[in-house]
């Protein structure tokens, strides 16, 4: 449907990029974990900011008011910062609300009303027992039709991994490959909410049980720890607990400035030269059941803006609120033909130091999923990826510089996707 | 008689007559399930009620063992797992729904394309659309 070429007004860039630690905090709410990613961006500013510069403020949040009994977030967020009058706008659209911030933070500075905006996005999910996690999420679908047919979140992904399993031949090892990748990568970042591999939670796993006298789990490496339902158990088959992003608390801002003056604040911007956004209907009411059309439409959208193709993008966060949603991400992005994403995660394309790598960040599996926060935690590990920050999750021996972020809300009802180049 | 309002809750008092009602335009003859008041491709307002057979094959299923609050007080969890999927109608469209008659500890048994017919359940006085192997 898509045939009209968009640009932005101007360009767009990123000087600055924060994020919370990810994980479950009961002695903070969300506010707080905004001023620890608001400080962070602040040190990330090469050259410095004022606070006092920034004009306006988006934050992407999905639903404090369930999570947290708390409507109306933007103000308090923006009070908690000290960003009062300046106009925030709270943005939801599921798990993706983080990207629609960002996406509306670009557009604001592309439109030349605004020089520097925060785009932002947070959420404080362990305050809830996890059932009601699970009727919260459950409210992203559609709650006539999926919901009361008992779809629940997992379970949505799940029936999407049965027919990717029975139309191209996926199977759980796949899932379980992704979920192991993503650990090992998640192992390297110190803001991960697990921030160890699935090698290393065997290893605890049997210290405890040593340490106890208990007898000694027989794991003989992690297909084994995987496949024990007594530390995998099933969610909603064929997605087991390793499948599923956590349930997290966090926050993350990236700050978003005019091009012009980008080298105000650092001689290394990130420029965003690609936006996209799209939506879709309920799952069952889609011709393909394997795959995403938002994704497949916003993708296209930020192509073209950007002038670039899928095999250009050196590096890619994508949504793997579950392993099957990473492996059907990197068809719809291009990167992989329908069918195949599973195989380039078995052979190891998409790790580290694969031809594509995806989430070295962690991805949502390993470094959490605060669903309005993941958009713009995203964006936090291209940022510091393009310019070599990452540490020891750095991609090794390449020079990146074009990085993509897919973000799906719910099942793909939103997707908001992003490109990246440093220059 | 006027048609009763394309919505939830006349699909849903169809359905504890156990009829499976979609909503078809008379303008163009799309038919749209779930049902809704406008047209999808001609934005007319001119709906009819029409029935659906309710024979299917299953397109897509999970067995859910953490399942929201409500299947929980049906006695569903961890040891009790149920199974949900869509089911691809031979009229065409799509739909969610329960899915019974299938053993849903053992999910590696229930297979897609499986022959479908619609059998609605009831649970705490409402109606839910499912269906099971036919």
């Amino acid at each position: 449907m898509q045939t009209k070429m968009r640009k932005l007004g101007r360009g767009v860039a990123l000087v600055g990029a924060g994020m919370s630690k990810f994980g479950a905090f009961q002695d903070k709410d969300s506010r707080d974990l905004f001023v620890e990613a608001f400080q962070e961006m602040l040190h990330s500013v090469d050259k410095g900011v004022d606070p006092n510069d920034i004009e306006a403020i988006y934050v992407g949040n999905f639903s404090s008011d369930l999570f947290e009994g708390q409507g109306h977030i933007g103000p308090i967020m923006s009070d908690w910062v000290g960003l009062i009058p300046r106009p925030v706008t709270r943005t939801e659209g599921a798990c993706a609300s983080g990207g629609l911030a960002l996406r509306g933070a670009v557009i604001a500075v592309a439109s030349g009303l605004y020089d520097i905006v925060l785009a932002s996005g947070v959420e404080k999910m362990t305050n809830l027992p996890t059932a009601e996690v699970t009727d919260t999420l459950a409210a992203a679908s559609d709650i006539l039709y999926e919901a009361s047919a008992g779809f629940t979140f997992p379970g949505l992904y799940a029936a999407i991994a049965t027919a990717h399993m029975a139309k191209y031949g996926t199977t759980i090892e796949h899932f379980q490959r992704v979920s192991i990748k993503n650990h090992e990568n998640g192992a390297l970042n110190p803001k991960g909410q697990f921030n160890s591999s699935i090698r290393q939670i065997m290893d605890s796993r049997m210290a405890r049980a040593k340490e106890r006298g208990l007898p000694l789990p027989t794991w003989q490496d992690e297909f084994d720890f995987l496949n024990d339902e007594a530390v995998n158990p099933t969610v909603a088959w064929p997605v087991k607990l390793f499948d599923c992003s956590p349930i997290t608390d966090g926050a993350a801002c990236v700050l978003v400035v005019a091009q012009e003056i980008a080298r105000d604040f650092t001689d290394t911007p990130i420029y965003i030269i690609g936006t996209g956004q799209a939506a879709d209907y309920a799952l069952h009411q889609r011709q393909d059941l394997t795959s995403i059309g938002a994704a497949r439409a916003a993708a296209q959208e930020a192509y073209a803006m950007a002038g670039v193709k899928a095999e250009d993008i050196h590096i890619a966060e994508v949504h793997d609120c579950f392993t099957i949603a990473e492996i059907v991400a990197t068809e719809d992005l291009g990167f992989f033909e329908p069918g195949e994403g599973a195989r380039a995660a078995a052979e190891g394309i998409t790790a580290r130091d694969g031809a594509k790598p995806i989430n070295t960040s962690g991805g949502l599996k390993s470094k959490g999923h605060p669903v309005g926060a993941s958009g713009i935690g995203q964006a936090v590990e291209i940022w510091q990826q393009l310019r070599g920050q990452a540490g020891p999750r750095q991609v090794p021996n390449r020079n990146l510089a074009l990085g993509l972020s897919h973000n799906v809300g719910a099942t793909g009802g939103t997707c908001a996707i992003h490109i990246y180049e440093r220059r | 008689m006027a048609d009763k309002p394309f919505s939830h809750a006349y699909f849903e008092e169809y359905l504890k007559e156990k009829k499976l009602m979609a909503a078809r335009c008379r303008h163009c003859g799309r038919l749209h399930l779930p049902p809704r008041p406008m047209c999808l491709d001609c934005r007319r307002l001119d709906m009819e009620w029409v029935q659906l057979k309710g024979r299917g094959k299953l397109a897509a299923f999970t067995c859910i063992a953490v399942g929201p609050t409500f299947m929980g007080q049906q006695g569903f969890g961890r040891d009790n797992p149920y199974c949900t999927g869509i089911v691809e109608l031979e009229e065409g469209p799509r739909i969610s729904a329960h899915i019974l008659g299938v053993d849903a500890q053992h999910p590696e048994t229930i297979q897609i394309g499986t022959p479908m017919i619609m059998d609605p359940v009831e649970w705490q006085e409402k109606t839910f659309l499912a269906f099971r192997p036919a």
